[in-house]
């Protein structure tokens, strides 16, 4: 296709808007020099054009990418929507193009650019989702079991079902601090995601408070004096993570 | 005693028990239970040592009625003694595992009374969660050697992993360690959880409703450098332990002298760890790469090299069978490449059908070239910066220089005149 012209498309940040600015390049048979959320500060000088989302249309060129190429690539693109890559909208739409041309074969051209991006941005997205089924703690609210993450990715579309699988008689809530992102999971099993600034949760109840020394007196009692390896751990759990666990929330450094 | 107390008493007793794993068993959470299993095990937290923890490891009990040289919890150590209730542990277990601290209880006890009467205390607490609380997550109870096997067949039916502590690589360590156990007893749950779980795999497969038994499989683990033991010896009982009783892990523990005894080494002794994860290493490579343990260690060579892993070490001494092409060679080579692991390996083994592979491929698709450009051609071509004829040179390049290894010679201060074989006489004379 078509080289570039001088032009940046804005979008509402949804994937449906994506899809849509992806339909606007082949309507136009032109690619834009970038693409950008609507809600970024403006930082070009380039002529902009704003695309409307239209649900229909983002369908249709999402059943395209499962049928002209394969539903592994179809859930690719979807995940690769919730990684932090920069200029992911770009990487994604050279990437749908590719696999126009390639077929289910574009997953395994890791020596393009775009698609070994994706897939290094896609690694990292899973590992973090994984680190967060791990490191999350939640708290006993009574009626809720709520918790607070900050993840780099938006991984908690990922981490949601382990826990609506692991908790089904609960009340659940996730917060995502970074991309303002939350999720409920109800005990009858409703779920949903949902819009927020920020959260502040209530001060620990008696119990909750009682359960958290209980566990950091664990946490320390059993790590074994002599093998003591900070590095070890820092590999494992990076110190990022440590400002949301209950154990550790203690041995954060201040930074000024 | 508050419960505060009471666990950091028997955390403190179960800390040095390694198998502390959550893997082996997928289930999926259901309605109205609590909790669920990964098959691949998820680490919830890592201590200041560095090990994952997942499961809450505590002992049930460490009012032991033993008496084994190398253990903190023995009759004859004068140190505060705590007993969990059942109903105690429930609390902890479930209060922990809803807030997501852990993956689910691994339970240990000391020997309080008999064997019989120990393992009916720990099936009270299992009982419990699994009918009580519905409780789904995963499970790892020690079988205690000389328990009645209907208790231990009881155990494994609430337990996803179980496991029975080898202790020590030799039957004459265990003689002379252990003198209240003894290979016969530890042996004899081993091959009855053997033969139970092949019972039960073979009637689910029969009856979907046939109750699983420690659908996990077992474990066991043993004590690295309280006894004279070659590592050769170790590698091969482990080898014999993952084929004659089909477990899932065999656990090193590098010992930590924290108790003083005759037979022990003495109490200011560092604990072996490069000695732990050599074994470690080589235990991969059982498991995962197809290696042997007669391959990797042999009568002259009893032990592993400090400086080299033992892949290396074998690839060194098998110069004959480098380099290998890797656009062609077959998986199984590629697995004994230093520098290649399993998961590399298979993304070559993807890779080259769709174009030949370099350099610098490889290095995306995750190999060490540090370590692998001496036993690998890509496309004909080698990338070695060194003449290949000469296994010591390569040995040298490859060799492990990381801090662990520095730090195994301790810094000493030096001086005009070191004290001599005759001072040290005359230091235990009292003359100097």
């Amino acid at each position: 296709m078509p080289d570039r012209t001088a032009l940046v498309y804005r979008y509402d940040g949804t994937y449906a808007g994506l899809l849509c600015c992806a339909a606007e390049c082949f309507r136009d048979k032109r690619l834009p020099a970038d693409i950008q959320p609507l809600d970024e500060p403006q930082g070009t000088l380039l002529p902009v054009k704003a695309i409307a989302t239209d649900e229909a249309l983002a369908r249709r060129v999402e059943l395209s990418a499962e049928k002209r190429i394969s539903r592994r690539a179809r859930r690719m693109l979807r995940e690769a929507f919730l990684t932090c890559m920069e200029h992911k909208e770009m990487r994604m739409i050279r990437f749908l193009l590719l696999g126009y041309k390639y077929g289910d074969r574009v997953r395994m051209l890791t020596t393009n650019e775009d698609v070994y991006e994706i897939l290094q941005a896609l690694r990292y997205l899973n590992n973090e989702a994984n680190r967060y089924i791990e490191f999350t703690r939640f708290s006993d609210l009574g009626e809720f079991l709520a918790a607070e993450i900050a993840p780099n990715n938006n991984v908690l579309p990922l981490v949601a079902p382990h826990f609506c699988d692991r908790f089904p008689a609960e009340n659940l809530m996730i917060f995502d601090k970074t991309h303002g992102l939350g999720f409920l999971h109800r005990r009858g099993g409703e779920r949903e995601f949902f819009q927020a600034d920020a959260l502040t949760l209530p001060p620990p109840s008696e119990e909750e408070a009682a359960y958290r020394a209980l566990w950091k007196n664990f946490y320390r009692t059993v790590a074994v004096e002599g093998r003591e390896n900070p590095n070890l751990r820092r590999t494992h759990m990076p110190m990022r993570y440590w400002a949301e666990m209950t154990e550790m929330r203690d041995a954060v450094p201040i930074h000024k | 005693m508050e419960l505060l107390d009471k666990l950091s008493i028997l955390t403190d007793a179960a800390k040095y028990d390694v198998a502390c794993t959550s893997s082996g068993v997928d289930r999926p959470g259901q309605p109205g239970m609590l909790g669920n299993a990964a098959r691949a095990g998820i680490c919830h937290s890592f201590a200041a040592d560095g090990r994952c923890i997942s499961l809450l490891k505590v002992l049930m009990s460490n009012d032991c009625a033993y008496d084994c040289a190398y253990c903190v919890n023995r009759r004859s150590v004068d140190g505060p003694r705590a007993t969990f209730t059942p109903e105690e542990l429930v609390r902890l277990t479930i209060g922990f595992y809803r807030r997501n601290y852990i993956e689910g209880l691994f339970l240990s006890s000391a020997v309080v009374k008999n064997p019989d009467h120990t393992c009916e205390q720990m099936l009270a607490v299992l009982k419990l969660l699994r009918e009580r609380e519905r409780f789904n997550g995963y499970i790892h109870v020690k079988a205690i050697p000389g328990t009645s096997p209907r208790l231990t067949h009881q155990l494994g039916l609430y337990a996803d992993r179980m496991s029975v502590n080898i202790e020590l690589p030799s039957q004459a360590s265990l003689a002379l360690l252990a003198p209240q156990k003894s290979k016969e007893k530890i042996l004899g749950p081993m091959g009855q959880i053997r033969d139970t779980i092949a019972e039960s795999r073979y009637e689910l497969a029969r009856y979907k409703g046939a109750p699983a038994f420690a659908p996990a499989g077992q474990s066991t683990q043993m004590i690295i450098g309280a006894t004279p033991e070659t590592d050769r010896q170790i590698l091969l009982l482990s080898e014999g332990l993952y084929k004659k009783y089909q477990l899932k892990r065999v656990f090193f523990s590098a010992y930590m002298p924290v108790v003083a005894d005759r037979n022990l080494p003495a109490r200011n002794t560092p604990p072996p760890l490069l000695r732990e994860h050599r074994l470690y290493q080589a235990d991969w490579l059982l498991r995962f790469y197809g290696f042997e343990a007669r391959e990797l260690l042999d009568e002259d060579r009893p032990d592993f090299d400090p400086l080299l892993d033992p892949k290396c070490g074998w690839a060194l001494r098998h110069m004959e069978q480098f380099p290998v092409e890797i656009n062609r060679a077959p998986y199984e080579m590629l697995l004994r490449v230093p520098g290649i692991g399993v998961k590399s390996a298979q993304r070559i083994r993807a890779a080259r059908r769709y174009q030949a592979l370099d350099f610098a491929a490889l290095k995306k698709l995750g190999v060490v070239l540090k370590r692998a450009r001496f036993f690998i051609l890509c496309n004909g071509k080698s990338a070695s910066p060194l003449p290949m004829d000469n296994p010591l040179l390569i040995a040298g390049a490859v060799a492990d220089r990381g801090e662990r290894i520095r730090k195994t010679v301790p810094p000493e201060q030096l001086t005009f005149f070191p004290p001599t074989k005759e001072d040290d006489v005359k230091c235990l004379t009292g003359q100097l």
